[in-house]
């Protein structure tokens, strides 16, 4: 099979207007005959079910939180960036599309990064409009701050906490159309199945997590906008409930999963505490404007650190090693994520990590405050040093930050082509849940970026270009596929409930995270995804053994809706492996120690890796089927990163 | 750390509930509360016990999925959420009381989980601003002065937990609803619709029970992110300026 990912001819600057012109379109009069369903509602989710609502199709949104504006997106913190220039220090649409590709190590589509590029300036135009309290020189224009990977201030924010504005944003334009009766929305209601016709898609089967009913929706297209699989890991930044259960339900109904092995480890978060860690809490990237990252200069100090002979504040300036800026020294601190977390990993294993793990190093905004004053980086930052003083008890403002890198966000994702659409005809996927814009690297205030541009901006055109192709008649949900994934969803769950074992579901997840940290994390081997492989084997058979789901199916039951996410984990960790073990290389986020240049960077192999691996799902136990899509650079050249 | 806990137990919304006793040890000093009641949890489950069930997401205090009247408290001791709230708040041989957020509007859905969709109803009378995607002109062409823009921020900053509403004598959702209507208020984008999304959105208020504001200042005193009852004073002014001159009525 060859995946054709219907990149449009021509110049980079002039697809995606020919693109939108060469649209089908839908009459303004037949839109309402038309019926989308919108599972999940952070940016892309919220984002897209509110656009075509307004454009007059008939919506149905679904979120499993027990309302829209809990979705994750509400969780990032530092911005969005957009091409602006609004600051003259050089900025342009390409630049943000060059920044981005290379960010991405070379493992993503021109075409698609440089729509993105394209759609960003009017994200934050739009978002504007709505109210979003964005921060504001004092001349009453719109500010904005650096981040990773770029050498220009393009990032907009509001205060730290970003992602929650643009979110209620979204939110507020999804409440709009809920009350205009043009989206009807689903809160507490999970998403277990795609339901596939003729080989397109045609709807989906739900769980009403509060009384347990399986139930079927019928749908002219179907959006995924369901985030993406951090949690396989178990410890990482996500929320409780992030899970892929979506997403990897429709892979099993035939849409390819690319990359999967492509996750973002983030550098700044506050490390672990103890073997009853639930998640761990991101320190925003902004902070690395003015924290500066150090670690003791000696193993010697370090350990009378450990050991608490010392404290941080008493060891000298030449005793420090500010090792981000000594190998990097013009972008500092302000390196992509995977370099600056690759870093501190190879600093901690050399034994001058800093807190009584040796798992840690050192924010520190000491400098920060001397030249700019406590009151301006209370200003900046108030909300982060606060959430950092009330998880770890130690503040901020008087001793530097502990950090260590944990799973953030995951690159990889449901294949989709230039219309966001899966292998799955009718089937989309957008924001986190697709593989497209980001490569093997996710650059900071991109994700928020990302989602808005795929749901205020990609899919009212897309989408409409394939409804437009279908007769405008309801789809009949009599039609036997629906009572079959409904029946086969329903057997799933009950071999669950009677499985009664002795093991609580948590078990499973952790060890499975702790595979999937250890042997598929910031660094792989051949030996280690091996072994990782065959361990999660062992560990599926033993869950679908030994696990203990309690209550029942016609009742809220958390124990239930996390031991099926944990199912899907189980599967998805072993195609993570597959894929990482099929890379021969290491890019971005992905590092192989066998493929590493003299220095400990990333070597890629361009001749032979510069493809997008997308997998094909074969069977229960099957190995999956690797389909790859080439990789064409028409206006970048592929050199290695650099950002010395 | 020991604690015994007595948490509201309640097998569904028609059942009437009560609490039970359970003692947990082995409690570190940090430890989340969450994480406290997730080590019971996982030992109820070994016992074959049905684990106690609470809302939480995020757990870095601002999905605001997260509730539990904690020892008489909204999100317990701290002004913080009970995601963020650390068992260093707490001593040895300690009893903590956790019940749900009690409120006619909010009703119970299972053990420490309640409905809260009364907020998005709210939200969806009037809390946006009316434009569709596309077609809005750029971000700089209105400027804005950053004490407004930072008052805006200031009130937007509301995570819809229900916590005032859980803290009030009244079960108000004043706190709530004129966060959004003081956030639009401020901005020079919100002025077109100005009067009607007030009065809309406090009609919408009291159409789903929630009772009326006798400023006691509890919502503030509790607020997880510390939204300011002056909201409720700007939402009063835009209320009564609407009422006087409506074309609703």
């Amino acid at each position: 099979m060859i995946l054709d990912s219907k990149i449009p001819a021509g110049p980079l600057a002039e697809k995606w207007t020919k693109h939108k012109f060469s649209s089908k379109l839908v009459n303004p009069a037949n839109k309402r005959k038309y019926d989308v369903i919108v599972v999940g509602t952070g940016l892309a989710g919220a984002s897209a079910a509110a656009s075509l609502a307004e454009l007059g199709y008939n919506v149905k949104a679904f979120c499993f939180q027990d309302s829209p504006r809990r979705a994750h997106s509400i969780a990032a913190q530092g911005g969005i960036n957009a091409a602006k220039n609004y600051q003259n220090d050089g900025d342009s649409i390409y630049r943000l599309f060059y920044d981005t590709i290379k960010g991405g190590d070379y493992r993503a589509r021109e075409g698609n990064v440089y729509r993105l590029a394209e759609v960003s300036v009017k994200i934050i135009d739009q978002c504007v409009a709505q109210g979003v309290p964005f921060a504001r020189e004092y001349g009453g224009l719109l500010a904005n701050r650096s981040f990773g990977g770029a050498q220009v201030s393009r990032t907009f924010y509001a205060r730290g906490q970003t992602g929650q504005q643009l979110l209620l944003g979204a939110y507020s334009a999804l409440s709009r159309q809920v009350a205009n009766g043009k989206v009807k929305l689903f809160p507490r209601t999970e998403m277990m199945d795609v339901v596939v016709i003729d080989g397109q898609a045609k709807g989906i089967v739900t769980r009403n997590l509060i009384t347990g009913a399986v139930e079927t929706h019928a749908a002219h297209a179907v959006l995924l906008c369901t985030g993406g699989y951090g949690n396989v890991f178990f410890l990482s930044t996500n929320a409780m409930g992030s899970n892929v259960t979506a997403a990897w339900r429709a892979h099993k109904r035939g849409a390819f999963f690319a990359n999967p092995c492509f996750t973002q480890i983030h550098p700044t978060c506050i490390p672990v505490s103890g073997d009853h860690q639930s998640k761990l809490t991101l320190m925003s990237e902004s902070l690395r404007n003015d924290g500066r990252v150090w670690v003791p200069a000696t193993v010697e100090i370090a350990e009378k650190l450990r050991k608490g002979q010392i404290k941080a504040n008493d060891i000298k300036e030449e005793d420090r090693d500010y090792f981000l800026e000594r190998k990097y020294p013009s972008f500092g601190n302000l390196v992509p994520r995977d370099v600056a977390s690759r870093n501190a990993k190879y600093v901690c294993d050399e034994g001058r990590g800093v807190n009584e793990t040796g798992e840690a190093v050192f924010l520190d905004f000491r400098d920060a405050i001397k030249r700019d004053t406590r009151k301006i980086i209370e200003q900046k930052y108030g909300n982060l040093f606060d959430m950092y003083k009330q998880i770890t008890g130690e503040d901020p403002y008087e001793n530097p930050m502990m950090i260590y890198p944990a799973v953030h966000y995951t690159m990889g994702g449901l294949w989709v082509d230039y219309n966001l659409m899966t292998t799955v005809p009718g089937l989309y996927a957008l924001g986190e849940a697709n593989f497209s814009e980001h490569g093997a690297n996710r650059l900071g205030a991109s994700a928020l970026m990302q989602g808005l541009a795929d749901g205020y901006f990609v899919i009212p055109y897309t989408v409409g270009d394939y409804l437009a192709q279908l007769a405008p008649t309801k789809v009949d949900e009599n039609h036997p596929e629906f009572a079959r994934a409904k029946e086969e969803v329903k057997q799933g769950i009950e071999r669950l409930l009677k499985i009664n074992g002795s093991k609580p579901v948590d078990y499973f997840h952790k060890r499975l995270g702790k595979i999937m940290w250890d042997k598929c994390g910031m660094a792989r081997t051949e030996i280690g995804l091996k072994e990782a492989k065959a361990e999660i084997q062992a560990l599926k058979k033993e869950f679908w053994s030994n696990v203990k789901v309690m209550g029942t199916n016609e009742e809220l039951n958390q124990t239930l809706e996390k031991a099926n996410r944990v199912a899907d984990f189980l599967e998805l960790g072993e195609l993570m492996v597959d894929d990482a073990l099929n890379r021969n290389e290491s890019c971005g986020g992905h590092f192989r120690e066998e493929y590493q240049t003299p220095d400990g960077e990333a070597l890629r192999d361009d001749e032979n890796f510069a493809y997008v691996a997308a997998w094909k799902y074969l069977g229960e136990g099957q190995d999956e089927e690797l389909v790859k899509e080439e990789l064409v650079f028409e206006n970048v050249k592929l050199t290695q990163r650099s950002y010395k | 750390m020991k604690l015994t806990l007595k948490i509201w137990r309640q097998k569904n919304a028609a059942d009437k509930g009560g609490f039970a006793t359970y003692t947990a040890d082995q409690v570190s000093k940090d430890m989340s509360f969450l994480e406290m009641l997730d080590v019971l949890n996982d030992q109820l489950t070994e016992k074959g016990e049905d684990p106690v069930h609470f809302d939480h997401d995020c757990r870095e205090g601002i999905c605001g999925m997260c509730s539990l009247y904690i020892n008489g408290k909204p999100h317990g001791p701290q002004q913080t959420t009970t995601c963020q709230l650390h068992m260093r708040s707490f001593s040895d041989g300690e009893t903590i009381t956790i019940e749900p957020w009690r409120a006619k509007a909010f009703p119970v859905v299972k053990d420490l989980v309640v409905n809260r969709s009364a907020f998005d109803r709210i939200i969806q009378a009037g809390g946006y601003v009316s434009v569709n995607t596309g077609g809005v002109p750029d971000a700089n062409e209105i400027p804005i002065p950053k004490t407004i823009a930072d008052l805006a921020m200031d009130a937007a900053q509301c995570i819809g937990c229900g916590a005032c509403v859980a803290a009030c004598k009244n079960a108000s959702a004043m706190l709530f609803t004129s966060a959004k209507v003081s956030q639009l208020a401020l901005l020079p984008q919100g002025q077109v619709e100005r009067k009607a999304r007030a009065e809309k959105m406090v009609a919408q208020m009291d159409a789903e029970g929630f009772g009326a504001c006798t400023n006691t200042g509890a919502c503030e005193a509790e607020c997880p992110k510390g939204i300011s009852i002056t909201n409720i004073a700007r939402m009063n002014r835009e209320y009564f300026s609407a009422v006087v001159s409506s074309e609703n009525i």
